[in-house]
């Protein structure tokens, strides 16, 4: 049959963007900029006094050594920076990160999204569990850190394990709270996913042959993408942040091997030059973690309008 | 190929009856359109021969085979949705070539076992459907990138790759404009005398029925009403349900008598003959409902019944003339512009052929 549709794009004609990007950049005149500036003011406002005039002064912080405890402070500019971001101490805090993030962030939302496959379904009474798999997300982290430190008291606890006290186990065993809360978080985010996927497009993948592996590998996973990349993406900066679960637990121990940059940043109490140092190392690593997630995923992510 | 057999099926939702007791044997390479309401059941019907719901009561059969638990994907049925349903994140090929990708098929002739298709023959069909359905300049693109009628021409081809014995169509029409939909009716028409597999296609606008059907199966509240041609349906319907769903206006239907001699109808403003060729004629002064579609009323001075004109439309080609009679209101159809006008009385007549009779209680057509 012959085909000639009315709203058909003619044969080789460029597809057309998304009518978000489709203006053309430089095409603003100056008064629409005013104007676009004027409503900028307020949120700008509070970004400057609460977020780029603090780290302006945190970044001139970095440049005074602390004398004698504290007492006094030298001027020493940029060496400070190049002495505290190469030296030992800073690299092992950042592993310890790592070693946080590398716990918290697979686990937490691989967990949480199979959870959320599990639950996607129209069951009766499936609210309860959707309740109960999301309530991590209800409790603060130090509610769920002072939980797992009492699940694992030697005496009275639950694991009766001494994860805390073995060097080799201490960031596991504060990374399981966050593992926990992490769950539920991705629980609540996946699963809001899976329910913007049109159940015709998972019927039509029933009936073209798909079976349950499949339309999980092929269809949903890759229809939820965007929502897994912004899981991971803020899985990844929560977990270079934590502080609580660290604190509760080990208290950075034993002997400093659960240390991570934020416990070191914490511990700077006689020194607020270096503090400031290892503040801004914290924050260039995760900026630098994150823009590399988007570089990476980002081209294999489908946003659906492209 | 093959025929689909609804053998007593029922689906019930806890109380509510969605499909009630249907019975309808659709013949192999038969277009046929289930016609009704929303409401009506005609969805809930395709996606139990989708496998899409469960089947409360009765059995049904794909061929000869009872398909009542056999799993969607082995049925070797394919199904076009309202939304198109395409996959978002793959190209237009992909999307098309998706199920030759995880069925297999008995391309070896069917007493040989089922297999995958090699790449090459999986390129070979996609190139052909593509070629059928006009796509090939768009098969590099993603759903999103084409227009509503190009959508629904993938998910034809979606459908129509694999090579099923039945295609299933749940209202594909709807999401187009009208221009496109006119259009599109003719191709599917076409696409169906080409590749004469059998179509099961649920809607609810008659005029898709009537033009695109070799056979219309009318449904009201979980209830098959007719099956028939399309223009068994509009010649002879069985009760005052399908007289007024076919036919736009639907047929004019108000109450009247048999007269005290048997041989007329009575009706407020006058008389109409009765039904030619009526088998039984109802008992003399019985009440009765008389049904006259808009086209088969003809303005006449000699005509038999009067009415009073309420509204004239004029739609270029035809004007539609409403009138009384009595507290029922009549449309007349009328070609051209007509010299009626509002509050002008009106004779009107009817070739005893086009008269139609049905019970007032039970709504069943007696002539």
């Amino acid at each position: 049959m012959s085909v000639t549709d009315a709203t058909a794009l003619p044969d080789g004609a460029p597809v057309v963007d998304a009518p978000t990007t489709s203006r053309r950049r430089g095409t603003y005149d100056a008064k629409e900029v005013g104007l676009a500036l004027l409503f900028l003011v307020p949120s700008l406002a509070v970004f400057a006094v609460f977020f780029y005039l603090p780290f302006a002064r945190l970044l001139s912080w970095g440049t005074y050594e602390s004398v004698r405890g504290g007492a006094s402070y030298n001027q020493v500019g940029i060496d400070q920076y190049r002495e505290v971001l190469g030296g030992h101490e800073f690299r092992i805090g950042l592993w310890h990160s790592l070693q946080f993030v590398l716990w918290t962030v697979p686990f937490g939302l691989v967990l949480g999204t199979l959870l959320a496959v599990a639950a996607h379904r129209r069951l009766k009474g499936i609210k309860v569990f959707q309740a109960i798999f999301s309530s991590t997300l209800a409790s603060s982290v130090a509610v769920s850190s002072v939980i797992f430190f009492f699940l694992f008291n030697p005496a009275v606890g639950f694991f009766r394990v001494s994860w805390q006290s073995s060097p080799r186990w201490a960031i596991f065993a504060a990374a399981l709270p966050a593992i926990w809360q992490n769950l539920g978080l991705s629980f609540v985010i996946v699963l809001a996913g899976l329910q913007a996927v049109p159940d015709e497009v998972m019927e039509a993948a029933r009936l073209d042959g798909y079976g349950a592996w499949r339309r999980l590998t092929r269809i949903t996973l890759p229809l939820i993408a965007p929502v897994l990349m912004f899981l991971l993406v803020i899985l990844v900066i929560y977990g270079f942040q934590a502080f609580a679960q660290i604190d509760i637990i080990t208290k950075g121990g034993p002997g400093g091997a659960s240390e991570t940059l934020v416990f070191k940043i914490f511990k700077q109490t006689q020194d607020y030059g270096k503090g400031a140092v290892l503040s801004v190392g914290l924050f260039c690593v995760t900026l630098v973690v994150t823009f590399i997630q988007f570089a990476i995923l980002d081209r294999r992510v489908h946003y659906g309008d492209e | 190929m093959a025929s689909v057999t609804f053998d007593a099926v029922s689906k019930r939702y806890g109380e509510v009856t969605a499909v009630d007791d249907l019975n309808l044997a659709i013949e192999d390479g038969e277009f046929m359109v289930l016609l009704g309401p929303s409401g009506c059941g005609k969805t809930t019907a395709l996606r139990m021969i989708a496998g899409l719901e469960d089947i409360s009561d009765g059995k049904l059969s794909i061929g000869d085979e009872v398909v009542n638990d056999v799993d969607p994907s082995r049925r070797d049925i394919s199904m076009v949705f309202q939304s198109y349903a395409l996959y978002p994140h793959m190209t237009v090929q992909r999307n098309i070539e998706s199920p030759l990708l995880v069925r297999s098929y008995h391309v070896d002739g069917n007493d040989k076992p089922a297999r995958k298709l090699t790449k090459a023959e999986r390129d070979e069909r996609v190139a052909e459907a593509a070629r059928v359905l006009d796509l090939e300049p768009y098969l590099k693109r993603k759903p999103a990138a084409l227009s509503g009628g190009q959508r629904q021409r993938v998910a034809l081809a979606r459908a129509f790759v694999g090579r099923p014995k039945v295609f299933l169509m749940d209202e594909p029409l709807s999401n187009l404009d009208a221009k496109l939909r006119a259009q599109t009716r003719i191709e599917l028409v076409e696409l169906h005398a080409r590749v004469g597999t059998t179509v099961v296609y649920v809607t609810h606008d008659q005029v898709e029925a009537m033009t695109m059907a070799t056979r219309v199966a009318v449904m009201s509240m979980g209830k098959l009403q007719q099956v028939g041609t399309p223009q068994e349906v509009y010649a002879r319907p069985v009760n005052t349900f399908v007289a007024q769903f076919i036919g736009t206006p639907p047929m004019n239907c108000f109450p009247g008598r048999i007269s005290a001699d048997g041989t007329r109808l009575e009706v407020e403003g006058g008389t109409l003959p009765l039904p030619a060729g009526l088998v039984a004629v109802p008992a003399a002064g019985s009440t009765i409902t008389v049904g006259v579609r808009p086209e088969h009323l003809q303005v006449s001075a000699e005509g038999s019944l009067g009415v009073e004109v309420r509204a004239v439309e004029w739609l270029g080609h035809e004007c539609l003339i409403s009138a009384s009679i009595g507290d029922a209101t009549v449309v007349v159809r009328e070609a051209g512009m007509s010299a009626s006008e509002a509050g002008s009385s009106l004779q009107l007549s009817v070739d005893p052929a086009n008269v139609h009779l049905f019970d007032p209680n039970t709504t069943l057509r007696i002539g």
